[in-house]
Parts: C-alpha cells; structure tokens; sequence
C-alpha cells in the first residue's frame, strides 16, 4: 500500500506563549515549534501498515519553520522512504491554505492511503485532513484509532464518545484522520537521525504559498482565570492543609 | 579504567607479547582464559553477540565467582549483578530485550573487585545501544531522550530559561559571552542545578561562595547543554556525539582557565570522553577547586549538625576523589562528621547513574525499594541529622527517599555548598 | 432560506446529543439578532427523536437506508447538499467525532469559510466569533469576510436547556437529497465501552492524573490519594493513549462525563477534549507546574507546583 503522510508543525507547548505587540497573533518571533503530535501518530500508524504489506511511505511537510526538517528527517529514520519539504518560508499557513498546499503535492504522487492527523491546536478554519478529502473528492473518516489493511482497503475504527467506537470498511484512496495510533509512536534514536540527515531521503519541492483565506483573527489573549480559580500559595505541606480543608467543606471528608 | 581495580598491578604483569600455539592465538593478559569454556546444551546467540559489540567482550570472560554480587547496589535491593546476568543470559535471556538490562547504574563497583576485570561500564552502554536502536527503550526514558534532543535538558525545559535562577540573586552570574572576554574559571553549571528548585538552592550557594573567595568567573548560560555523560551509559550513543559537539563547539569560542564542574558526570565526561572529541579543558569538580580554599573561605558559624557524607559514584570511585569533598565537611564549624558503613570506594549508589535518574517507574517493578530508600536508611543508622552531597542527582533523589522512608524531620538532605555558605555567614535560598 | 440560521445535529442510536440542543440554544441567541428562522437538520434518526429538538423552528429528518448508521461519507453527502439547496447565512456544526467529519467538507462542498475551536458566535455587524485555540491557551477573536460561514462550536458553549424550546418546531421529513448508492464507506459495527472496574461517573471524588504523572508506575501515588479519600482513579486521554489506565478511566470528549462532589486534578493541562467531561464537577481544584495551564480556568482552586510534592502530602494527612 503506497501512503502518504501529511505532517505539519504546531507551536511548541513548552513555550510560554505571548502575543505579538499588534495583538493579532502570536508573538512567533521566539516561537519554536514541534510536529503536530496527532500527525506523528498518523506515521506511526503508517509505518504499522507497511509492516504488515508493505509498500512505500511519502512523507509531506509544509516549509514554514525551521523545525521541518527535523520533523522530516525523523520520519525518514522511523521508515518512511520519502520526505518531501513543500516550499520554504511559506509562513503560518491556515488550515484550507495547508490543505491546498497538500492537494497540489499529492497530484504527482501515486498514493492509496493518506494518514493525518485528526487535527491540529492552531487549526482554526477547519481540519486538514478532511479538507483534503473534500478537495480531492476522497472519502475520509475522522478521529481513527486503528487501522487494518484489508483485501478490500482499509478497516478503520473511529473513535465517538463515552468510549463507544464504530468499525468501518473504506475502498481506496482514501484519507484517514488520526487521533491514535495503535501503539505509542515508536522511538528512534538520534543516530539513526543523524544518518538520515547524510542521506538523500529529503527532497525539496517548489510550492506556491495559497492567498489569504476569508477567516481572520482580529485579537488574541490568553485567557483570563474564570473568577472562581482561588490559587492557593505556600509550599507542598500548605496547600495540602488547605485542599484537606476545602474537601472537608466539600463534604468528602469527614471534618474535625 | 584499569585504576578503578586496584587488584592488577600493571608492573608486575609478565606478558608475552605474541603467542600462537597450535593456530589458537594465546597472547596477552595474564588471566585471560585461552577458550570460552565449552558449555553443551546452550544457545549461545545473544552471548555471542554480547561478545562481538565492541565493548562487549569482557562480559565473556566472568567465571562467575560472584565478588561482583556482594557490591552490586542492586543487589542489595533485589536480584542483581554481572554474574547474574551471565548466567541468565547462558540459559537464553534476551539481554537486548530485558528488563534487567535497564537496572545497572553503572556504578563501577562490580568492576572493582571483578579478578576478570568484567567491565559493565563498556558491556551496558554496547548492549544498551543495540537497544535504542531498536527502539526497544523503557517508555520513560524515551522521553527523556526525546527531551534532552528537543531542549538540550533531561527536564524538559525551556533551553532559554536556563539562566531565569540568576534573576534577582544578591550577587551576579555573569555570561562569557556578555563579558567579551577571558575568565580563570568557566562554571559548567549543569542542568538539574539550573533548573531544578532544589538544584537552584546549591547554585545560588555556590555563586555566593565564589564571589566571597572573588574568583573570577562567568557561565555559558543557554548555550549550555546536557554534557551527555548519562545518555551514553544509558546507550543513546548518538544523542551524546550530538550534545558533546554542541558544547564542544560552544566551548572552543572561549577562553578559559579550567572548567568547574558542580556535576561529578560532567567531570567524569570532560575527562574522559570529551577530548577525543575535541573538547580538551582542564577540568576540576568544585569540591576539589574549594577544597584548598578553606582559609580564605572564612568558615564561621556553628551549623551545630552531625554530618555524613555519601560518595558520589562519578567522583569516588570512576575519578578517585574521596579526600576533597572530606576535608571540607571537616572543617565545618560545631559538626561532627561521621562515616556510613559502604563509603569511599565501597560507596553505595544514589541511583541516579546510567540513565537511573529516569527509570525509577521501570525499576519499582524490579527492586524491593530504591538505592536512595536504602541509603538515606542506611545514613540515618549512622546517627546523623544531616545528609551531605556532591551531585545535583542526589538531593532530589535522597529527599524522595527520605519522605518515602518516613524519615521526614529526623535526616536533612543537603549539598556541600548549601553547607559551605552557612558556615560562611552567607544568606541561603 | 438566505439568512436562514442552519444546525446540523447529531444522535447516536437515535438519541439526540446534548451537543446539538447547545446548537440550538446558540442558533436561538443568533436568531434574536437577526431574525432568521433557525433549522435544524436531524439525519438517518427516527422522526420520534425530532421531539426534543424544540430550539428548532423547523426540524428536517433526513431518512434514507443508508443513512440508519453514521457514515461520514454519505452524512457528509446529505448536509452539503441541503446547504448547498437553502444556503442558510450561519451553519452550525458541533465540534464533536461526528461534527469533525461534516464541517470541512462542507466547508469545501458550499465554498463556505469556516471557524473552528468556537465558544461564541455573533452576528451583529458582521459575522465574527470567539474561539479557543491552542488547547485552551489562547482565546481569538475571528472576524469572517462574506456574509455566510460555517462555524464548528466547542461543546459546553451554551446550555443545552435552552435548546429544548423557543421554536416553532415544525417538522418535515424528507428524503436524501442525493443519491447515497456507490458509496466507499460500509459501517461495519459498534462497539461499546468493554465494562471497567470501577464505574468514574458513579465516583463522588475523582483523583484525575495527567501527563504530568510521567509514568504509568506513579500512578500507584493517584491511587494511594483515592484510596484514603474513598475515590478513585480516573484520567485525561495521553493516560489513556499509553496503556496506563483502562478506557474505561478516561474523562473528556472522547471518554466520560463526569461530575463527582470532588474532582482533583494532578498534572492535567486542562485541554477543551477534557474539560468539557468535567466542568461541572461541584469543586475542582487542579494542579500544576505551568501557571499557564488552561485548567486553572475551570478549576475552583488551584496550586501551582510540584505534583509528586503534594500527592503524598495529602496522603499523609488523610491516612495519619
């Protein structure tokens, strides 16, 4: 089966995030970021595929951080045969404008499956995977949670709520959206990084960045505390008094 | 390595420089065995290729006299130790898929007393390695791996927050790169003492110190990383090369007269793995850099503790420095220093070595309590009210312990340098 | 029709989600403004689960064989076609498992701007909403160009009570307007929750642990806790992803529900996907390291600092 994997960089959650002077974003000037964790899953569950029946992995990945070619790189020594970096600087893209970076890039390659991630923290207008589907009129099912390769395709298991899943049979191509992989995404080690680094897995491909779209932020903040966050201070023992306290008027514990 | 064990004494080794007899090849050491043993019934795959990994091969010449048994800190706690291991793997265990393969410290201590000089410190990394790559590593230290490769610390932190313990200390940490010029002493912070809150109490300390002796000194600051020492016991080989070329790179910008180190791992990485990396410094641990400074250090006020002290493996036993660290709680003020029963270069382990730090979850599955648990027991037998260290590792791990042995107001746990500025009068915290 | 204020609602074995009576309650507000009609679509449920939707002031109830199960392809099918015949102003959709698989697509099926991750959505003056990004760390203000968009709305955004009633709730069945034969996609099978040991909504304290636990073996620490205070152990998703804990532990959008007397967070960030199982919860006190953590938003009390520090402190005091 011939996959390709559409991953993308997300703010890193380490980082403090502060706003940009103007208010309208994020201040990205010191942002660093990592790979989107849902997308490294959606390789994960990839590369689980090709163990199984083999068949090539592309991975495709947007130009618009330093990062990517880490995230690349590292795919490439997980198992993926291809990586291809779409355009350099193309900036933060939204979600349609990725989606449409993807779809031109996916014409010249002969795939089955395309795996993502089911979504992303910063995808405000709309998720990509299933805006690829649309565009390239494929069907799609969103938040997977395990795959099976089968004589007739793929059979997917989405994931609802109050931990009820469905089963489902999908003819190829399709597009899969992936909350989880079936195990955690596997460790590689930096060697193995380093060696992908000297080989010729990583390719660069000339990419239009797509207009702006029709959604736009006017304002961001970080969110204040809701009026009812009392923050208790004082070291462990102090808070430990407190909480013991607010439990007992709580009536979980028994007072006195 | 061969200092670590005292037993061989090279002067008085007679060796024939090259031998062959009867198409064997019998040269070399005086107590190599010729042949393997020939042992029927066996598979001897993975003994094999233990052997074969460069590092390896010594793990074949145990004959399982067990001396390594009676030191192993693991052992203590569970079941554990070299000869164990061969023989687990002479019946078939796996040692490159195992459990058992992630609970040695290396500490050092097996290859001490070890009369085939079985060396664990070269036979775990090799086999550990094989692992990594893999990809057959405890889930918690994959995250630390991933960790020190994304941020260049084990904590996960911020990389440019590595100097935020500095802000608003009474006396100033100055980075090289600010001052624009050479420096006697460059302190290789480290990452636990930068970043962890109890970390940061020995730092602040230790900066207090060497402004009272005014040694004239500057940090890297965020271009400081993980020194990798770990991550290479803990067989993340590559991930090492990637650290030591950065700080190597970072270094070699600067001029400097030696390398202080508050970690016993960075030293031991500095002196022994850096230079052929290019990374050549003099290097000295900050017990030994203070130790001839105790007069100008004006040590005066009575701390009134009983003190012992606990041998950091990376800086007793692997660099044979026992003396300095003594000297110093010596001539603390109104204390009495008294001695645990497995010190010097019989220390027991905190740990934290080999990776250790970052497979207490894997190891709770596999030993009765942790090494810290049976230290901070073993420290408070002694009569003591105060533990004393050298190693950021330490303190987190041995206040742990002490909490977890209920031991909670009767055994305080704190650096050589939190101890060194009360005596000086210097404020703390 | 054209100012028409459009909510595609979901069910599961044709019961109505209180996500989509929320929609209702959101449409209401947006309906008060702009005096557009609100329409609500109901597909592949029996006509019988119409009777809720009362926000609505018309319910239309697709049915079609191929509609009885949810399939993305042919309820994807189905919404864009209605939204492409109507052309309603505002379409909205929950952001849920079911939401997730309709809002692109007709986002690209009706060439309709679309906003994600909504808490409020306005109409006065243009439409414009507010939304959570970031896991819950940045609140943005979205303003839309054009006078029509889909908006895909966090659950817990408005009260699912005042979407039982307000409307005129007509209802129309009709038919699938398109022909949903040929499809790519075959449901298969449910599959239900396997039955845990311990049931976390039936639970009055819940010890929560998040990745801050760090390893599946400092759990012991979270059940030390819920032992001594009668509870028990429940978890945010990456738990749950690891093999930690069973699912049936996990709280959030794709696990359980819960409200329980007590619900004490330990290294939980406070993402939407698991707030939205617990902000109801009667006291909820969280900690973690990061100040910035999102769930000191929904929390009552909150402690900043070291869970590994406090988790054995309580302990302590409960058992001693």
């Amino acid at each position: 089966m011939n996959i390709a994997v559409l991953m993308r960089p997300v703010p890193d959650p380490v980082e403090e995030l502060e706003i940009s002077p103007d208010g309208a974003d994020l201040d990205r000037d010191y942002l660093g970021y990592v790979v989107n964790e849902f997308d490294e899953h959606a390789l994960e569950e990839g590369l689980l595929i090709k163990e199984q029946v083999g068949g090539t992995i592309t991975v495709l990945a947007p130009g618009s951080a330093d990062e990517i070619d880490d995230i690349l790189y590292t795919a490439l020594a997980k198992g993926a045969d291809r990586a291809v970096k779409l355009g350099t600087d193309v900036g933060p893209l939204s979600a349609h404008a990725l989606a449409r970076l993807f779809t031109d890039a996916l014409s010249d390659i002969d795939f089955d499956l395309v795996l993502t991630g089911v979504q992303a923290a910063d995808e405000l207008d709309g998720q990509v995977s299933v805006l690829v589907a649309s565009m390239l009129r494929l069907p799609h099912i969103s938040v997977v949670t395990a795959t099976e390769p089968i004589a007739a395709g793929v059979r997917v298991t989405k994931e609802f709520w109050a931990g009820i899943t469905a089963d489902y049979e999908v003819t190829l191509p399709a597009v899969l959206g992936v909350q989880a992989a079936r195990q955690a995404p596997r460790y590689v080690a930096i060697s193995r990084i380093r060696q992908a680094q000297q080989g010729e897995g990583l390719v660069e491909a000339d990419a239009v960045p797509p207009e702006r779209g029709s959604v736009r932020i006017t304002a961001v903040r970080l969110p204040e505390a809701e009026d009812g966050a009392e923050m208790l201070g004082g070291d462990a023992e102090a808070a430990a008094e407190r909480i013991i306290e607010i439990l007992r008027a709580a009536g979980v514990v028994q007072g006195g | 390595m061969t200092d670590i064990n005292p037993k061989v004494d090279p002067s008085q080794v007679l060796e024939i420089e090259q031998i062959t007899l009867e198409g064997m090849d019998i040269s070399g050491h005086w107590n190599r065995m010729f042949e393997q043993r020939v042992i029927f019934d066996y598979d001897l795959t993975t003994m094999d290729r233990i052997i074969d990994l460069p590092g390896g091969e010594s793990f074949g010449w145990c004959y399982q006299c067990s001396q390594c048994i009676a030191v192993c800190p693991v052992d203590h706690v569970g079941s554990y130790g070299p000869r164990k291991l061969y023989r687990d793997v002479q019946v078939g265990a796996n040692l490159f898929d195992h459990p058992d393969l992630w609970l040695c410290t290396t500490c050092a201590n097996c290859l001490r007393v070890c009369p085939k000089e079985v060396n664990m410190l070269e036979i775990m990394p090799a086999v550990r390695a094989e692992a990594v790559l893999a990809g057959d590593v405890p889930a918690e230290l994959q995250d630390v791996f991933e960790k020190t490769a994304r941020y260049g610390n084990p904590l996960g932190q911020n990389p440019k927050r590595r100097m935020a313990w500095t802000r608003g200390l009474d006396v100033e940490v100055p980075v090289i790169a600010d001052l624009g010029r050479k420096v006697d002493v460059l302190w290789w912070v480290s990452d636990y003492p930068s970043y962890h809150p109890r970390g940061i109490e020995a730092s602040k300390s230790l900066a207090r110190i060497l402004h009272h002796l005014e040694v004239d000194f500057a940090v890297l600051g965020a271009e400081e990383r993980h020194d990798g020492d770990s991550m290479l016991r803990a067989g993340e080989q590559g991930l090492f090369e990637m650290l030591a070329e950065q700080n190597i790179a970072a270094l070699n910008t600067y001029e400097f007269d030696v390398l202080l180190t508050t970690d016993p791992h960075a030293y031991n990485a500095f002196l022994h793995e850096y230079p052929q990396r290019g990374g050549s410094y003099p290097v000295v641990h900050y017990t030994q850099f203070l130790a001839d400074k105790i007069e100008a250090m004006g040590l005066s006020e009575d701390l009134g503790s009983k003190i012992t002290f606990h041998d950091p493996c990376y800086l007793g036993r692997h660099n044979g420095e026992y003396e300095a660290p003594r000297d110093l709680i010596r001539a603390l003020p109104g204390t009495e220093f008294v001695e645990m029963w497995r010190i010097r270069e019989n220390g027991y382990c905190c740990g934290g070595g080999g990776g250790g730090m970052w497979l207490d979850g894997h190891a709770a599955g596999h030993q009765r309590m942790r090494l810290s648990e049976k230290r901070v027991l073993e420290a408070v037998e002694s009569g003591a009210d105060t533990l004393c260290v050298a190693c950021p590792y330490e303190v987190s791990r041995f206040e742990d312990a002490v909490k977890s042995t209920n031991n909670d107001g009767r055994l305080a746990v704190l650096d050589i340098a939190e101890l060194l500025a009360s005596a000086m009068g210097l404020p703390t915290g | 029709m054209a100012n028409e204020i459009f909510v595609v609602t979901e069910h599961l074995a044709g019961e109505v989600t209180e996500s989509s009576l929320e929609l209702l309650a959101m449409g209401r507000s947006l309906a008060a403004t702009t005096g557009a009609p609100v329409v609500a679509a109901l597909i592949g449920a029996p006509p019988a689960a119409a009777a809720t939707l009362g926000g609505a002031d018309l319910v239309l109830v697709v049915g079609d064989p191929h509609l009885s199960e949810f399939n993305p392809e042919a309820h994807a099918a189905v919404v864009v076609a209605l939204v492409n015949e109507r052309e309603p102003a505002i379409v909205l959709v929950p952001y849920t498992s079911i939401g997730m698989d309709l809002a692109s697509a007709i986002s690209v099926g009706c060439e309709l701007p679309l906003v994600s991750y909504c808490r409020r959505v306005t109409a006065a003056g243009g439409l414009a909403a507010t939304c959570q990004l970031h896991a819950g760390k940045v609140e943005a203000d979205v303003a839309v160009q054009g006078d029509r968009a889909v908006f895909a709305v966090l659950s817990g955004s408005a009260s699912a009570d005042d979407g039982r009633v307000g409307g005129a709730h007509a209802v129309e069945e009709i038919a699938s307007p398109v022909d949903l034969s040929g499809g790519k996609i075959t449901f298969i099978e449910f599959h239900e929750p396997v039955g845990g040991d311990v049931d976390i909504t039936a639970a009055d304290v819940l010890v929560v642990v998040g990745r801050g636990i760090d390893s599946g073996e400092n759990i012991e620490l979270a059940d030390e806790l819920a032992a001594a205070l009668g509870g028990a152990v429940a978890a945010s998703r990456p738990i749950i992803d690891q093999g930690w804990l069973p699912k049936s532990r996990q709280v959030g959008k794709s696990g359980l529900t819960v409200k329980p007397k007590a619900y004490l967070a330990f290294g939980v960030s406070g993402a939407p996907e698991h707030v939205e199982g617990m902000r109801d919860s009667s006291t909820i006190v969280a900690v973690n390291s990061d100040p910035q953590a999102p769930i000191f938003g929904v929390a009552h009390y909150g402690w900043v600092g070291d869970l590994f520090d406090i988790l054995p402190e309580l302990t302590d005091r409960l058992e001693g």
